[in-house]
C-alpha cells in the first residue's frame, strides 16, 4: 500500500504502460526491438497482478507467486527469442521483420 | 425358395467386374479369361439349378406358377410408396436367367479366342462380366425403380462395349449414338415410372399386375386428354422398352451398334440387351392388357409389325453382314412385340404372351448362333462385307452347318426352334388381328429370303480369290457354335406353354397345322428365291436391283432414317433450339457467373496488400478490432 | 513523501518507455528499457514487496536486459539507424492505442475496487513457504512445472543458437 496513492493511479500508470508496449509492438521493424516491447507489455501486467494482490487480497500471496512465474516464463521466453534471433541473423544476417517475411510463404 | 443361391446370380459377375476392373494389368489375359468363364459358369450352374427347383419342384401351387420375392426396402418416400431393393423370381424372370446365363457363358467362351492377342483383353472380360451382373439385376428386379436401375447399367456396359474399339472414330460415334438415342427413350421411361407411382402409389411389379388390385381397377379414375394417365404411363414405359428394342423409329443406334466386337453384338445386340423392352412389355403385361381395355397393348403391337416389316426389308439390301444380321434383329424385336401386342391374359388367349417369350428364347439361342457364326467368318476373311466372302463351305465346315442351322431355324423351317415359336406368334396375331398376320407372314418370308441371300452369299457362290486361306476357328471359338447350334435344334421341343405364360398357368398349345404350313411354305419359297439369286454367281439380283431402281436405293440407305435424324437435330434443333439456348447460356448464365467471379477476383488483387504476412500488421488488425468489439459492446450494446 | 516518489517514478516509467518504443538506436533503446524496469522495481519496493523487487532487479535488469545487449552487440553495429515505420501507419497505431487506453482507463474508473486498507509486510520467507507448500495456497506443482520449462528453454536456447554445428557434427558420423 502507498500512502496517499489509490489503486487507479496505479492501474493508470500500468496501462499507459501497457499501450505504449503494444504500440511499439506494431511499429517497430526489428526483431528486438519487437521483443522490448513485449518485456514492457508483460512488465505493465505483473504490475498490476502484484498492485492488486496489495490492495485488495493483502494476506494473500497468489499475485505475488503469479508474477514470479511471469517472471520466469519471460526469462525462458527472451532467451529463447535471443537464440533464435541469433540463429536467424547467422542464415540472413538481418533481423529486419522484413527479411524474414520469406517464413510465411 | 433359396434366396441366397439366386442373389449370388449377379454378384458373381459384379465380383468377377471389380476384381478385372481393378487389377486389368495385374492380371494375365489367359486368367482373365478363365476368371471371367468360370465366374459365368458358377451363375450359369445357379441358373440352371434355380430354374430347375421353380418349374420342376416347388414353383408350382394349385396349377398355377407362384412369384416369390425377397427383398428389402432401400428408400422411404411415403408410408406405401417405398423403393425396395429384392429379387423376384417367376416363370419369365427364370426364363431369362437361362437365356443371360446361357448366351453370355457361349459369348465369354466363344470371346476367349475371337479376342485373342487384344490389348484390352482383361478390360473386355470386365465389361462382359459388368454387363452380365446388370442384365442378371434387370431381369431379377421386384420393381420400376430397380429396373430402371439396372436398364441403365446395362445401357452403360452396351456403350462400353459399342465403343470397345475406342480408337476408331466410328466405333466412338456409334456408341454415343447409342447411348443418346436410348438414354432419350429413357427420359420416356422415368417419366412413366414416375406417372406410375404417383397414381398408383406403388412401383413393386406385384402389386401393379395383380388383376384385382386397385391399380388397374381404377385405371379411369385419373385421365389426360382422352387417355387414362396409366396409358400414358405405359407408353412412355413402352418408349423406354422402344427405345432398348429398337423398335420403328427409335432404332437406329442397333446397326451402328455393330460397330463393337462381333461376340458383343451376339451378346447384347442380339440376344439379351435388345430383348429387355420386350422383357419389360412381359414384365408389366397384366397392367397392359386391362388399363383402358390395351389401348397402349395395340400401340405395341402396330408398332412391332410395323418395326418388324421395315427392318425386314431394309435387311434384304444391306451388304455388311453384321448390319443384316442387326436388321434381322430388329425384325424379330418387332416380331416379338407383336405377338405381345395380340395376346389375351387368361389360359389359351394368352398365347401370344407365351409365344413372344418362346420366340425370345430360341431367338437368343439361334441369333447369337447367327452373329458368333458370322464374327467366325469375320475372323476368317478380315471383312465385314459380302463381296469379300464366297465359297466359305469348304473351309470353315463346322461354321458353314452351324450357320445353316441357325438360318434355318430363323427362317422357320420345321423341326428347328424358330419354327414352333414363330407358329406360336402367327396363330395368336391370326386369331386377333388379320392385318398383323399378313405382316407376319410376309416379313417370314422376307426373313427366309435375306437370311439365305447371305448364307449362300457367304458359303456358296463365286469363289473369291483370298489373299491368306481362310480356315476353321478354334475350338473355343466352334464350341459354343455346336452348342448353340444343338439348342437352336431342340430348343423348339421344349413344352413352353407349361411353363411360361400370362396368368401363369400352363396350358395346351397344339400346331395349327394349317397355318404352320403357310408359314413354312412362305418360308421355303424365301428360301428358293434366295437359291435362285444367289446360288450361283447370275446376274438376276443386278436386274432386280435396276427394276426396282430409286426403292432399291432408298432400302440401301435404311429409308434415309440416320438423315431424317440428322436433319432434325442438327439443322432444326441445334440451329433453331439449341444455339439461342447456349448463346443465351453463355451471355447471361455463364456471363453473370464470370461477371461474378471476375469481380471476386479484381476485388481480392484489391484487398491482397492486406493478407501481406506480417504478424505486427495482423496485431493491429487485432488490437483495433478488439477495440472496436469492446467499444460496441460496452456503449451501444448496452440493453 | 510516497506520492511524490510514486509521481516520480511514473513519470520516468512513462518517458523512458515512450523513448525505448521510438528510439532509432538499438542500444539506447534497451537501456531506456532498463530504466523503465528499474522504475518498476520501485514500484515494487513502494508497495513493500522487498522480495519482488530484488527478483525484478536481478532476474530482469541483471539478466533479460544483459541477453538483449549481448545479442544487439552480436548483430548490430553500435551507429545504425533503425527504420522507422510509416507515419500513417504510426498515427494509425497510436489512434487504436489510445482508444483501447480510453476503454481500459472508463472501465477501470467506472469499477468500485473493494480496497482495503493494510500495512501488511510479506516477508521472504511466506513466499517461500507458499511456493513450496502442497496444501492449500501452495504453488508447489507449478514451481517445478516452472523448473522443467526454464531447463527446457535452455536446451532449446543453446540448441537453436548452435543448431548448425550440431548438425555438421551429425552428418560427418554419418
Amino acid at each position: 500500500m502507498i500512502p496517499g496513492i489509490s489503486i487507479y493511479e496505479i492501474l493508470t500508470v500500468t496501462s499507459i504502460l501497457f499501450f505504449i508496449g503494444l504500440y511499439g509492438f506494431i511499429t517497430r521493424k526489428n526483431l528486438i526491438s519487437i521483443l522490448i516491447s513485449i518485456e514492457l507489455i508483460l512488465n505493465a501486467s505483473v504490475i498490476n497482478f502484484v498492485v492488486i494482490n496489495k490492495y485488495l487480497y493483502p494476506d494473500m500471496l497468489q499475485g505475488v507467486v503469479f508474477s514470479l512465474f511471469i517472471i520466469a516464463v519471460a526469462a525462458a521466453e527472451t532467451a529463447l527469442a535471443v537464440s533464435i534471433i541469433i540463429g536467424l541473423y547467422r542464415q540472413i544476417s538481418s533481423v529486419e521483420v522484413k527479411e524474414i517475411e520469406t517464413m510465411k510463404h | 425358395m433359396n434366396f441366397s443361391s439366386i442373389i449370388l446370380i449377379p454378384l458373381i459377375p459384379l465380383a468377377v467386374f471389380l476384381l478385372l476392373g481393378i487389377f486389368n494389368k495385374k492380371i494375365k489375359p489367359l486368367a482373365s479369361g478363365y476368371i471371367g468363364v468360370a465366374g459365368l459358369l458358377v451363375s450359369t450352374l445357379l441358373s440352371i439349378n434355380t430354374a430347375y427347383h421353380y418349374f420342376f419342384v416347388y414353383g408350382k401351387s394349385d396349377g398355377v406358377y407362384q412369384t416369390f420375392v425377397e427383398k428389402t426396402v432401400w428408400m422411404n418416400f411415403t408410408d406405401t410408396l417405398a423403393i425396395d431393393m429384392g429379387v423376384q423370381i417367376d416363370p419369365i424372370s427364370v426364363m431369362m436367367l437361362i437365356v443371360v446365363s446361357i448366351v453370355s457363358l457361349m459369348v465369354q467362351i466363344y470371346s476367349r479366342g475371337y479376342m485373342k492377342g487384344d490389348d484390352g483383353y482383361t478390360k473386355f472380360f470386365a465389361f462382359l462380366a459388368l454387363f452380365s451382373f446388370s442384365m442378371y439385376g434387370l431381369v431379377l428386379a421386384t420393381n420400376l425403380f430397380q429396373i430402371y436401375i439396372f436398364w441403365e447399367l446395362v445401357g452403360v456396359s452396351s456403350y462400353l462395349l459399342i465403343g470397345y474399339y475406342y480408337t476408331k472414330p466410328s466405333a466412338v460415334s456409334a456408341a454415343k449414338k447409342a447411348f443418346i438415342v436410348t438414354r432419350f427413350a429413357d427420359l420416356g421411361f422415368l417419366i412413366g415410372i414416375l406417372i406410375m407411382g404417383y397414381y398408383t402409389g406403388t412401383y413393386d411389379f406385384e402389386t401393379l399386375n395383380n388383376p384385382e388390385g386397385s391399380a388397374i381397377l381404377n385405371w379411369a379414375s385419373t385421365s389426360f386428354m382422352g387417355l387414362s394417365v396409366l396409358t400414358w404411363a405405359l407408353i412412355l414405359i413402352f418408349i423406354g422398352g422402344a427405345g432398348k428394342s429398337a423398335m420403328f423409329p427409335l432404332h437406329i443406334w442397333l446397326p451402328d451398334a455393330m460397330e463393337g466386337p462381333t461376340p458383343v453384338s451376339a451378346l447384347i445386340h442380339a440376344a439379351t440387351m435388345v430383348v429387355a423392352g420386350i422383357f419389360l412389355v412381359a414384365r408389366l403385361f397384366p397392367m397392359f392388357y386391362f388399363v383402358e381395355e390395351g389401348f397402349a397393348l395395340n400401340i405395341v403391337a402396330y408398332v412391332g409389325a410395323f418395326s418388324s416389316l421395315f427392318a425386314a426389308i431394309i435387311a434384304i439390301t444391306q451388304t455388311d453382314i453384321k448390319r443384316v444380321l442387326a436388321f434381322s434383329t430388329m425384325s424379330q424385336l418387332g416380331y416379338m412385340m407383336l405377338a405381345l401386342g395380340v395376346s389375351g391374359y387368361e389360359g389359351h388367349e394368352g398365347l401370344g404372351y407365351m409365344a413372344s417369350m418362346f420366340h425370345l428364347f430360341t431367338h437368343a439361342m439361334f441369333k447369337a448362333l447367327l452373329f458368333l457364326c458370322a464374327g467366325s467368318v469375320i475372323h476368317a476373311v478380315h471383312s465385314n462385307y459380302l463381296k469379300d466372302m464366297g465359297g466359305l463351305r469348304k473351309y470353315m465346315p463346322i461354321t458353314n452347318i452351324t450357320f445353316l442351322i441357325a438360318a434355318l431355324a430363323i427362317a422357320g423351317v420345321p423341326p428347328f426352334a424358330g419354327f414352333f415359336s414363330k407358329d406360336e406368334i402367327l396363330v395368336a396375331a391370326f386369331e386377333h388381328n388379320k392385318l398383323i398376320y399378313f405382316i407376319g407372314i410376309f416379313v417370314a418370308g422376307l426373313t427366309a429370303f435375306y437370311m439365305f441371300r447371305i448364307y449362300f452369299g457367304i458359303f456358296w457362290g463365286k469363289d473369291t480369290k483370298y489373299e491368306q486361306k481362310p480356315h476353321e476357328s478354334p475350338l473355343s471359338m466352334t464350341f459354343p457354335l455346336l452348342f448353340l447350334a444343338l439348342l437352336s435344334i431342340i430348343g423348339g421341343f421344349i413344352p413352353f406353354s407349361e411353363f411360361v405364360t400370362a396368368d401363369k398357368a400352363g396350358f395346351e398349345a397344339h400346331i395349327n397345322y394349317p397355318l404352320a404350313a403357310v408359314a413354312v411354305g412362305v418360308g421355303l419359297i424365301g428360301i428358293a428365291l434366295a437359291w435362285v439369286f444367289y446360288k450361283k454367281e447370275n446376274d438376276l439380283a443386278d436386274k432386280m436391283v435396276n427394276f426396282f431402281g430409286p426403292l432399291y436405293q432408298w432400302t440401301y440407305d435404311k429409308f434415309y432414317f440416320d438423315e431424317i435424324y440428322l436433319f432434325i437435330t442438327k439443322k432444326i434443333l441445334f440451329n433453331r433450339v439449341s444455339a439461342p439456348i447456349a448463346k443465351f447460356d453463355r451471355k447471361y448464365v455463364d456471363g453473370t457467373m464470370v461477371g461474378i467471379g471476375n469481380k471476386t477476383v479484381l476485388a481480392s488483387e484489391k484487398i491482397k496488400g492486406m493478407q501481406s504476412g506480417k504478424v505486427q500488421d495482423y496485431a493491429f488488425a487485432f488490437v483495433a478490432g478488439v477495440v472496436i468489439i469492446a467499444l460496441v459492446f460496452i456503449y451501444l450494446w448496452t440493453s | 513523501m510516497e506520492r511524490i516518489i510514486f509521481y516520480v517514478l511514473a513519470v520516468i516509467m512513462i518517458v523512458f518507455a515512450i523513448a525505448s518504443v521510438t528510439s532509432r538506436k538499438m542500444l539506447r533503446s534497451v537501456i531506456y528499457l532498463l530504466f523503465v524496469l528499474c522504475g518498476i522495481a520501485g514500484i515494487y519496493f513502494l508497495i513493500d514487496y522487498n522480495f519482488l523487487a530484488a527478483i525484478q532487479l536481478t532476474v530482469y535488469a541483471g539478466g533479460i536486459i544483459v541477453l538483449i545487449i549481448f545479442s544487439v552487440l552480436l548483430v548490430h553495429h553500435i551507429e545504425m539507424e533503425l527504420e522507422i515505420a510509416k507515419i500513417s501507419k504510426q498515427i494509425l497505431t497510436s489512434i487504436a492505442c489510445l482508444l483501447g487506453l480510453g476503454l481500459f482507463l472508463t472501465t477501470i474508473y467506472s469499477y468500485e475496487f473493494k480496497v482495503v486498507e493494510n500495512t501488511l509486510t510479506t516477508t521472504t520467507s511466506d513466499i517461500g513457504a507458499a511456493l513450496l507448500s502442497y496444501g492449500a495456497g501452495g504453488f508447489i506443482l507449478p514451481f517445478e512445472v516452472i523448473s522443467v520449462l526454464l531447463l527446457a528453454a535452455m536446451i532449446g536456447a543453446i540448441i537453436i543458437a548452435k543448431g548448425k554445428k550440431l548438425t555438421d557434427k551429425k552428418d560427418e558420423i554419418v
